[in-house]
């Protein structure tokens, strides 16, 4: 596949939740192209839509009305064929298994032999510089490894798609940093799709190809910036001027939304 | 050390206490006896007289203690007045029940989660059938399961105590089963895990602090229907057999020493599976 082959394609997407206060209109006409390869993030208030979006990409939700397609298929077909491995905000760790058994989880339930299942545990441990951490148990690691593990264990089995909501976002300023910097790296080397939802403007900038910048009520999308940054991107990138104008355009972006309320 | 101090000096308490309970509800019968016999005692002999009577009302603790170990090593532990024998008649049936109890009950609140219907239907009854008291039910689970034509009291004690001990079970694995949160079942959902994956990798290993809490209160549960379960007229063996021919033929000292024997056994009980308990917890990781 080639740099611009679309895997998620939202046309029209509207979700609407029914609640004891009436329905909300968690996603009003969204559209939105994401190509092979593509660092998107998804950045917004709360109530925007944002993880709602993350979501109704994995399947965890569904759509009211409009067309998404993940590689072509519905998101329900997507995930028979494994296309996307999920992060949550909390590592959601199993506190009876060690590391090495959390990262096995996805593998026993799609039934991994288990040589296989040994091997790509080893892979991807060293993929997020965890190695030699298999035997612990989640207490005995900090909360950014934990993290991390929890990164591994969606790339364990390998899809395309490594979608994140808001990984980062119970850790601490100079952890986060980190992780970020890690992250880039790991879609340097994987090819990766990423769709990453956070709350942090400089994180959105820092890390993506692709910003979508979202408002609320109803959550839809209020701008779209193509990020002209290198793929090679130093921490101190932050302080060029490019990285400030775009991290401008996402700030506008969100005061615009806010001001129609 | 420090931690047997606190629990010695309670017993060291209670012990005084029971003394004091001795010599004042014996001493009715010593001064019952005098006056029949035209004497007076002094206070003196009375408390002496307390101690060693052969039907105390209430037996002074040298005098249950002698009583408890005569039964445990004064004789072979296969004799029918040995307390070692009738201890292990009690402890086959607390098994038996708490065997079936926690089958019961785990299989009862795997359908209760499972199925709303169940939920709905079958708990408000297992609520209602711990409101009854199991003294009134034994009995006619004895004559039933006799007319059903199983000979012995295995069976009906083994029934007896699972019904006391099945209901701590399902409680604790009702919400252990339910106790994972929505973001671990999505995550489980984002792999496509069937029901039965999200059951055994998820919803199982997380009940386990759960049930292994619920067990202690079980296993005392199922010895105390298995002693009730020996009460009624009829039974021979086991110590409830035992407390109720003590009572019967006015030995308050076979009673009493069959009382502490049952309070040993489960102490015996509620620490094999305390240890039980810690194996499973250090293999499921957890700290300390």
């Amino acid at each position: 596949m080639n740099a611009t082959t679309p895997v998620i394609e939202a046309k029209g997407l509207n979700l609407v939740f029914q609640t004891a206060d009436g329905p909300v209109q968690a996603l009003k006409d969204v559209n939105l192209t994401i190509n092979q390869g593509d660092f998107v993030s998804f950045i917004g208030p709360s109530g925007c839509g944002k993880t709602t979006f993350l979501r109704a990409i994995a399947a965890l939700e569904h759509p009211t009305s409009g067309t998404l397609t993940v590689n072509g298929m519905s998101p329900d077909e997507a995930r028979r064929r494994r296309a996307y491995g999920y992060v949550f905000q909390a590592a959601g760790l199993y506190p009876w298994r060690t590391i090495s058994g959390n990262i096995k989880l996805p593998l026993e339930i799609m039934g991994f032999s288990k040589a296989e299942q040994e091997e790509r545990t080893a892979r991807v441990l060293e993929l997020v510089e965890l190695k030699g951490f298999g035997k612990k148990f989640p207490w005995q690691l900090s909360g950014g490894m934990q993290q991390r593990a929890s990164i591994a264990r969606a790339l364990a089995f390998d899809a395309d798609i490594l979608l994140m909501d808001e990984p980062f976002g119970a850790l601490d300023e100079i952890v986060r940093d980190r992780l970020n910097e890690e992250v880039l790296k790991l879609w340097a080397r994987t090819g990766k799709t990423i769709g990453f939802v956070t709350h942090s403007i400089p994180e959105a900038v820092y890390l993506s190809t692709k910003i979508v910048v979202m408002s609320p009520r109803p959550g839809r999308i209020a701008d779209v910036i193509d990020s002209p940054l290198p793929k090679e991107r130093p921490l101190d990138i932050r302080d060029s001027r490019e990285f400030i104008e775009i991290a401008h355009r996402v700030r506008e972006g969100l005061r615009a939304g806010h001001h129609e309320d | 050390m420090s931690r047997a101090l606190p629990v010695l000096t309670v017993l060291a308490g209670i012990v005084v206490l029971w003394y004091a309970a001795a010599v004042w509800m014996n001493a009715t019968w010593v001064y019952d006896q005098a006056e029949r016999a035209g004497t007076s005692v002094a206070f003196r002999d009375m408390v002496a007289e307390t101690m060693t009577q052969e039907r105390p009302l209430l037996p002074p603790p040298h005098q249950v203690g002698a009583e408890l170990w005569k039964g445990l090593f004064g004789q072979a532990v296969t004799s029918k007045r040995s307390l070692v024998y009738h201890a292990f008649v009690t402890f086959k049936g607390t098994m038996m029940g708490f065997g079936l109890g926690i089958a019961f009950g785990v299989l009862l609140a795997m359908a209760i989660v499972r199925f709303r219907a169940v939920d709905m239907s079958v708990m408000p009854w297992a609520v209602i059938s711990q409101t009854i008291p199991i003294v009134a039910l034994a009995p006619m689970i004895i004559v039933v399961s006799s007319q059903l034509g199983l000979t012995g009291r295995d069976v009906p004690k083994a029934i007896i105590a699972a019904y006391l001990s099945f209901f701590p079970v399902l409680v604790s694995m009702v919400k252990g089963l339910r106790s994972p949160d929505q973001m671990q079942l999505d995550l489980l959902k984002t792999y496509g895990a069937g029901e039965w994956a999200t059951f055994l990798k998820l919803r199982l290993p997380a009940s386990m602090p759960y049930f292994f809490a619920s067990l202690k209160v079980a296993v005392a549960a199922s010895l105390v229907g298995t002693i009730v379960g020996e009460l009624p007229t009829g039974a021979i063996e086991g110590l409830g057999a035992r407390m109720l021919i003590g009572s019967q033929f006015g030995e308050p000292l076979i009673m009493w020493a069959a009382l502490f024997a049952a309070a040993i056994l489960a102490g015996l009980l509620i620490l094999v599976v305390g240890f039980v308990e810690r194996l499973a917890r250090r293999r499921m990781g957890v700290p300390g």
